[in-house]
């Protein structure tokens, strides 16, 4: 079927296969690999894109229900794979700062799981962030850095002073 | 792992989703968040060649004050019900439950329709309407009907769903002022609930006892007959048949429902 979907701002349109997963209309229709496909079973998290603003497993929503609809995957987030610290996310920063990732396999989808955190919550708790991120699994970093980080980026965005609306891309 | 090859149709309207699905007959499913079904059918364990999408009915989706009783639209996600205000007010049980379902991102996508009408066993929510005696409403080719929550749940990933028929919406009484308390245990935070139970006021739901969602109804005896927490869980596993699996045994199942109930009937006399 034909899908038309807006990523990362830019429209995206494909003759694609009705079973195709949104996860893989990304990667190999978009050409962002930056989303990856960890367990390919809705547990992992590594798949993690906004979609309409909220966070999804995309490895379990098939290109065609995006269909008309926005998404925003990690690259959407900063100026480009390229992008220096003043250039990234705050959420972004805040993961580089923190050192937040180590093999950086689920770094994307835990970014992107942040960002709709933060959307949601502008001041979570420590037991917030951990439960908010219990769909994200990380094999390398016993998971104390990433909290760090996403306390750190959530006190950045409270000093920048930005919005909620204003913090949500896409 | 992708699903096996299917025709994907998007319906605009409740009757159009009805019109798809009488055409497609026995091989047509509906496809709601999907976060149930398209796991099984990268499993192959589901294999429908039609999906009518029902993901974009607005008019399948809210919550709604109706006095004697709170109606909720089956499209409306897990993340809608346990951020919605009516709900913490009214029907908290149904709010914090839907709010322990998966992980945040299923939240945003699951449904409560979906996952009544999907009917895993192990599932959260079908337990909770099944404590809080709710009707769910389905509409079919010929019409509407009411099928009381006792009744909707056959066996496993079973219910008195029709073929072509669609769960539009659950109506839930509006409970007498009283504790409740939602309990699960699982290894992993994102598992699924190896036992779970749901209690409001005198009733009180086993998750994942048997093959559908059952009433402790000893349980509910023993504290009709003004039994303590402790004593009337003594009664949790009577009148269950808990599954064997990876995860537990049924005399460990047995024992977890018995602590369950307990700490859940605890923490709704707290409550109360």
């Amino acid at each position: 079927m034909k899908v038309s979907v807006t990523v990362n701002g830019s429209q995206v349109a494909a003759e694609v296969a009705d079973r195709m997963l949104l996860v893989h209309f990304l990667r190999d229709v978009a050409g962002l690999t930056a989303t990856n496909v960890g367990c390919d079973t809705s547990s992992c998290g590594a798949c993690t894109v906004l979609l309409d603003g909220q966070s999804v497993k995309s490895c379990t929503v098939l290109a065609a229900q995006a269909d008309e609809r926005e998404v925003v995957t990690v690259e959407g987030l900063s100026a480009g794979p390229d992008a220096g610290p003043d250039e990234m996310h705050p959420v972004q920063r805040a993961f580089r700062a923190e050192h937040a990732l180590q093999c950086g396999f689920c770094t994307p989808g835990m970014v992107m799981a942040t960002v709709s955190l933060l959307a949601e919550n502008t001041d979570p708790t420590e037991e917030e962030v951990r439960s908010a991120l219990e769909g994200n699994l990380c094999r390398c970093t016993g998971y104390h850095n990433i909290v760090r980080a996403v306390l750190a980026a959530a006190r950045d965005d409270a000093a920048a002073g930005l919005a909620a609306s204003e913090r949500r891309p896409g | 792992m992708i699903p096996a090859p299917f025709t994907y149709q998007r319906a605009a309207s409740v009757d159009e989703a009805l019109d798809l699905a009488a055409r497609g007959g026995e091989d047509a499913k509906f496809l709601a968040g999907g976060h149930s079904l398209l796991p099984l059918m990268k499993l192959r364990l589901a294999v429908p060649e039609i999906l009518v999408d029902i993901g974009r009915l607005g008019e399948l989706s809210y919550i709604r004050d109706d006095g004697s009783h709170i109606t909720v639209g089956a499209l409306t996600s897990h993340d809608e019900l346990a951020r919605s205000g009516l709900l913490a007010s009214q029907l908290p049980l149904l709010a914090h439950a839907a709010g322990q379902v998966g992980d945040p991102q299923v939240r945003h996508r699951g449904t409560i329709g979906g996952s009544l009408a999907h009917a895993d066993s192990a599932a959260d929510l079908p337990a909770v309407i099944l404590a809080l005696d709710a009707t769910l409403v389905a509409r079919g080719p010929s019409g509407s009907r009411e099928i009381a929550a006792g009744e909707f749940f056959r066996g496993l990933f079973e219910t008195a769903l029709e073929p072509g028929e669609l769960l539009t919406e659950i109506r839930i009484p509006r409970p007498q002022p009283a504790g409740w308390s939602f309990q699960k245990f699982t290894k992993r935070a994102i598992d699924w609930a190896i036992v779970g139970v749901a209690v409001q006021g005198g009733s009180v739901a086993l998750v994942n006892m048997g093959p559908t969602p059952v009433r402790a109804s000893a349980v509910e005896r023993a504290v009709a007959a003004g039994a303590g927490p402790r004593d009337a869980a003594a009664h949790a596993a009577e009148e269950s048949s808990p599954p064997e699996d990876i995860n537990a045994g049924r005399g460990y199942r047995e024992h977890l429902a018995r602590v369950l109930v307990a700490r859940a009937l605890e923490e709704s006399r707290s409550r109360a």
